[in-house]
């Protein structure tokens, strides 16, 4: 008899175990909350560490939504779900209910909210901005101020929304390091007059290619790395921004004024994910994302039978490990519905 | 006597933007590498002198790079030039190179001639 499987976001990781599973043979159901697939993705227009555009990425994700067998429900969120003796039943904000077999939660995550962090000044100076409206700004190609002058001076805040238990987020969300290198190198490759400075606790360069991208925005584009947490941000009479952060490596306060301001969101187990959270039952960890049954053997399994994990509602990941982890969520399912045959 | 005995301390704060960051800039141009340090300290963990008095060439490529010029001034004269800094480097930069450049830097600026 044929299996069905409830995928639960239509984001990197969702698209990649619906493409997975239906190359098996297995039926699926995609439930997207938003009107398009892409999730996190579609917010970026280039991606580390080559640079390479997302829509490259998107095309192929977005491709697999055709494959037979998918059937991709979007504008479309889950409100219940129940465990019966041997399939789940599951109600969607339509009311229409689905049953099946296994369930797969891929919610993702959301960028942290920079406003909480209100020294920072997001919202409240225009030209205090977030990674995501750098990615914005690349994709319409141009990057101006909110006067419509060229920013010569750009600084570059790591950190926000992550490590600080002052937001309730004592993790490390470990790509924007590298988002901020590449978005440095990108700000210098676009404005050669600009000169960027970027402001760390730690340079977390922990992934492949990641240190070889640092260096690249040292030797080849004269970023400026500042080990230092930035205090907070104010804007001079003419519409600068003074920042305030110590030099840790000199061990002394230091001042500073820029024309733009970029805060590095961290990332945070998403709404959606927290509402099936709570209506399935499913346990969290302290970081809010939800918890693996074991860290090391069971990264996809949760703790209700039959529902599995696949990519950045676990934890913060980068794109390929997104994949990996879709992936072998796949084999996982494939392996459980085989026992419950 | 007329202060009574009082005084102002001078402030700590680097002020990045009416610091002179010409000899930083000098260094930069004619030794690209000053650009790689990650301030690990492992040149000044090997420094003989740095092992016997208080110089430190991580703090002083920060002070460079801030343009803290009058301390530069002073703390580049403990400098020996032995390059044993150059040997632990672990990002490739001409440690060596960049003391000899900025006293070559002071010696060309009045105002910091060494």
């Amino acid at each position: 008899m044929g299996k069905h499987v409830v995928v639960i976001g239509g984001g990197v990781a969702g698209l990649e175990v619906a493409g997975q599973l239906s190359k098996v043979g297995i039926q699926v159901s995609l439930i997207e909350k938003d009107s398009k697939t892409g999730g996190n993705l579609n917010k970026w227009y280039k991606l580390f560490p080559d640079r390479r555009k997302s829509s490259e990425v998107k095309e192929y994700l977005n491709g697999i939504t055709a494959n037979d067998g998918i059937n991709l429900m979007t504008n479309t969120s889950i409100e219940m779900f129940n465990r019966h003796r041997d399939h789940f039943s599951i109600i969607t904000s339509g009311g229409r209910e689905l049953i099946a077999d296994a369930i797969i939660v891929a919610t993702g995550f959301d960028l942290f909210k920079s406003a909480r962090k209100e020294e920072y000044g997001y919202g409240i100076y225009d030209n205090v901005i977030t990674s995501a409206d750098l990615e914005e700004m690349f994709s319409r190609g141009e990057i101006s101020l909110i006067n419509n002058t060229i920013p010569e001076k750009i600084g570059i805040i790591h950190c926000v929304g992550s490590r600080d238990e002052k937001v309730g987020n004592f993790y490390c969300s470990k790509l924007c390091c590298v988002t901020a290198v590449k978005q440095a190198i990108e700000i210098r490759e676009f404005l050669p007059e600009s000169k960027v400075f970027c402001f760390y606790m730690d340079m977390r360069m922990g992934g492949v290619f990641y240190e070889e991208l640092y260096r690249e925005a040292q030797e080849q584009w004269g970023v400026s790395f500042i080990r230092g947490k930035v205090s907070e941000v104010s804007e001079t009479i003419d519409n600068q921004l003074l920042i305030k952060v110590e030099d840790t490596l000199a061990g002394r306060p230091l001042k500073m004024k820029f024309d733009l301001l970029v805060l590095m969101a961290g990332m945070e187990m998403s709404e959606g994910g927290r509402k099936i959270a709570g209506i399935g039952g499913l346990r969290t960890g302290e970081n809010r994302f939800f918890a693996a049954n074991d860290n090391h053997f069971g990264s996809n399994i949760s703790n209700i039978e039959g529902v599995f994990y696949a990519g950045t509602c676990t934890a913060p990941m980068n794109i390929t490990e997104t994949i990996s982890h879709a992936r072998a969520a796949v084999i996982e399912v494939i392996d459980y519905l085989k026992d419950s045959n | 006597m007329d202060k009574f005995g009082f005084t102002i301390s001078e402030g700590r704060q680097i002020d990045y933007e009416s610091n002179d960051r010409r000899i930083a800039e000098y260094i930069f141009d004619r030794e690209p590498s000053f650009r790689l340090c990650i301030e690990c300290g492992g040149c000044s963990a090997t420094c003989t002198t740095g092992n016997f008095t208080d110089f430190s060439l991580r703090e002083l490529n920060i002070l460079i790079k801030r343009g803290e010029n009058e301390q530069v001034r002073e703390k580049l004269k403990k400098c020996m030039l032995c390059g044993k800094c150059n040997l632990v480097c672990p990002r490739g930069v001409n440690t060596r190179n960049i003391v000899v450049l900025a006293k070559k830097a002071f010696q060309k600026s009045d105002e910091y001639a060494i």
